[in-house]
């Protein structure tokens, strides 16, 4: 990693993000950076732009297809009670490949609770993701192994993490960025905004993703701002875009273009990925209260995974046995993933009583000791 | 010379900077920390030797301030982060209680965030509204946090020493009253563990529990109640979490009867957590139920009031008085 020239800015360098996306598009509706359309066409735009070779273009498409395959299978499982509750990222999957892939190593990545394609991305096992979801644990990775940070609940909190950590980066003299990871509702909470605030009066090396699924469980995102969201950026200082979010090749670019924005010290993005949430905020939601099935049959039209195959096959970028070969994938890891939650144990009572302090706490040794006494003394009956 | 003769701001001043000078990962954050060197001056001249970099004047925004923090933490630094006055606070409540306080536990033990929250704290400053609070108890509720309070410019340097070097996060409460009392402070002493209470006077008749602020007053109690021939035992608590229950426990065994003192309300307190404790585990050595001195449920009252509000001697002696009346 080069860490001397890392931080001095490069002027020029990029036009970058944010700097044409506000002009409007004829409907009145701001510009999506969009690089490849619902039906399948590439297309160009005057500030981004990809070049990728069929292998690459395979890799995105197995993402993707794995990743709703592995949510897809998770929401089955519970359904059948193996897991309380998942969040699904349905119709997501592009976002998510998408900036996730243009995170290098070094990167850190912080996330919600839906960010299932971007830990696969990030090399963190699918099957750790569901231990919080069965009721487990409430993190079971480790977010140094692959710089991807536990799942965050109360929404908006992580972005003043990633802001910090980004701070941190820049004092360490080095080039890696931070991406946070937030949706069009957490975008109203207060820590986002001081997010903003912070990373743009320290320069801080941070990407703020937002995925704008357009519905914060019932709420559209019009009960959460007057403005579209990425413009929001401009009052604090930095650059803000909005990318086709169910385009992985613009969001892949932009995502690099931000990300290579704050390598060089240019400071924080705000990325707007404009997608759509198909499925229900979580297995416990009833999203036929409050939205029509005409506006999801809308989105249907505009599937992430479905456009990139009708690129691949048009211009003859993986043939039949490649499909083929990523089904049977596709099932094992559904199998593996089944297998894996089924067998995962229930921990040990006395789990109740670890990790609270990293030097120890005399109340918790107490209660600790206590509690042992008390199951063991039904041992002790059963003689 | 390692013995000084030091105010408690200055002992804190001196202690933040040793912990910059000993730990490059060390930082200082907050509003005002730098230039102006804190309201109260307690980081007077830190920036100045250490730079902006290091000692770092955050918007004014103490969510951010903490949220942030967690992040640097993340990243391997050691925040010691101030709130300028107790109840400003609370806008970083969620992120201290959600995020601080679980993150160790959250990530099975592979996350660890050493984060100091430096909180001056408690009344008779003849301050406005928000200024004068006591909220310990609200921090020591929530299992992940530390919790604790020095009462003299010695324990002022040392336990924030201490909390610095912790793994753990650490919410330390500042006496801001007794901000320049003065006391002996040896920066070369090998100091007591963390989390232990410390007889501040020995006595045979009741035991006076404190910490902070309080001290002070119970000390100064126990010197009028000997003029009347009465010997009381204060213990300085030190730590609101883990509370030093051995200790207290030691004293009352011997003294048979216990008061609590403590700025913050009665309700809910600290001192209800002691009493409960105490009762269950010096049931038959207690002379007394244990009584407890505090501020009342209600709001901070208006500066002109806080001196009915608060304990003081003779709130204090008052219930010595009751205690040794059973």
């Amino acid at each position: 990693m080069d860490s001397t020239a890392a931080r001095k800015p490069r002027r020029g360098s990029s036009k970058r993000a944010g700097t044409k996306a506000a002009k409007a598009a004829p409907s009145g509706e701001p510009e999506l950076v969009q690089l490849l359309t619902p039906e399948g066409e590439r297309v160009e735009h005057p500030d981004y732009s990809i070049d990728l070779s069929s292998e690459e273009l395979r890799g995105l498409y197995r993402d993707m297809v794995l990743t709703r395959r592995f949510d897809a299978e998770a929401t089955t499982l519970q359904r059948q009670g193996e897991l309380g509750l998942w969040a699904s990222l349905l119709g997501q999957e592009a976002a998510q490949i998408g900036s996730g892939r243009a995170t290098r190593d070094d990167d850190y990545v912080f996330p919600t609770y839906r960010e299932h394609g971007v830990a696969w991305c990030r090399g963190v096992d699918p099957t750790n993701l569901l231990g919080m979801f069965r009721g487990v644990n409430h993190g079971g990775w480790d977010p140094n192994e692959n710089n991807f940070h536990l799942y965050t609940i109360v929404i908006g909190s992580q972005a003043l993490h990633a802001t910090g950590y980004a701070m941190g980066v820049a004092k360490d003299g080095v080039d890696s960025a931070v991406i946070a990871y937030f949706g069009d509702g957490a975008s109203s909470q207060g820590d986002v905004a001081e997010a903003f605030t912070f990373s743009a009066v320290y320069n801080a090396p941070v990407v703020f993703f937002c995925q704008n699924n357009q519905w914060a469980i019932s709420e559209p995102t019009d009960r959460q701002t007057r403005v579209p969201l990425y413009q929001r950026a401009q009052g604090y200082g930095f650059p803000g875009v909005r990318v086709d979010g169910n385009d992985v090749l613009a969001v892949l670019a932009v995502t690099k273009a931000a990300l290579d924005r704050a390598r060089a010290g240019e400071g924080p993005t705000l990325v707007e990925a404009f997608t759509y949430r198909m499925g229900a905020h979580t297995t416990s939601d009833d999203p036929t209260r409050y939205r029509r099935d005409e506006e999801r049959e809308l989105w249907e039209a505009k599937d992430p995974i479905l456009r990139l195959r009708t690129l691949m096959e048009r211009e003859g970028h993986a043939d039949e046995a490649f499909f083929t070969a990523l089904e049977a994938e596709s099932d094992a890891l559904a199998k593996r993933v089944r297998d894996v939650v089924r067998s995962m144990p229930d921990p040990d009572h006395m789990a109740i009583f670890e990790n609270i302090y990293a030097d120890g706490h005399a109340l918790v040794d107490e209660e600790r000791a206590q509690f042992a006494a008390y199951q063991a003394s039904f041992a002790e009956e059963s003689r | 010379m390692s013995v000084e003769k030091l105010s408690i701001a200055k002992a804190i001043n001196a202690s933040l900077r040793t912990a910059l000078e000993n730990d490059p990962k060390v930082l200082i954050m907050g509003e005002d920390v730098g230039k102006l060197g804190g309201v109260f001056r307690v980081t007077d001249g830190l920036q100045k030797d250490f730079g902006e970099d290091r000692v770092i004047d955050t918007p004014l925004a103490e969510s951010g301030i903490v949220g942030t923090a967690i992040g640097l933490a993340l990243r391997g630094y050691r925040p010691v982060v101030e709130i300028q006055f107790d109840g400003f606070v609370f806008p970083a409540y969620d992120q201290i209680v959600t995020q601080l306080a679980k993150m160790h536990a959250r990530s099975l033990g592979k996350v660890k965030l050493p984060v100091v929250i430096r909180i001056p704290y408690g009344g008779a400053i003849g301050a406005v509204e928000h200024h004068s609070e006591s909220p310990e108890a609200l921090f020591a509720h929530v299992a992940g946090l530390k919790v604790i309070s020095p009462s003299n410019a010695s324990d002022a340097y040392w336990m924030l020493q201490q909390a610095i070097q912790s793994d753990d996060p650490v919410i330390y409460f500042e006496p801001k009253r007794r901000y320049h009392d003065k006391s002996e402070v040896d920066t070369e002493a090998i100091p007591g563990p963390l989390h232990t209470a410390r007889v501040a006077r020995e006595g045979t008749d009741l035991t006076l529990a404190a910490y902070g602020p309080m001290v002070k007053t119970c000390l100064e109690a126990a010197a009028a109640a000997a003029e009347e021939g009465k010997s009381l035992e204060v213990l300085d608590l030190r730590s609101m979490s883990p509370i030093d229950f051995d200790s207290i426990q030691a004293s009352v065994e011997r003294t048979r009867r216990l008061v609590v003192v403590h700025e913050a309300p009665v309700f809910y307190g600290s001192g209800a957590e002691i009493a409960a404790r105490i009762t269950e585990r010096c049931f038959y050595h207690l002379e007394a139920p244990v009584l407890r001195v505090g501020g009342y449920h209600a709001p901070y009252p208006p500066s002109r009031l806080e001196d009915e509000y608060l304990p003081g001697l003779d709130r204090v002696l008052d219930a010595v008085d009751r205690a040794l009346a059973y």
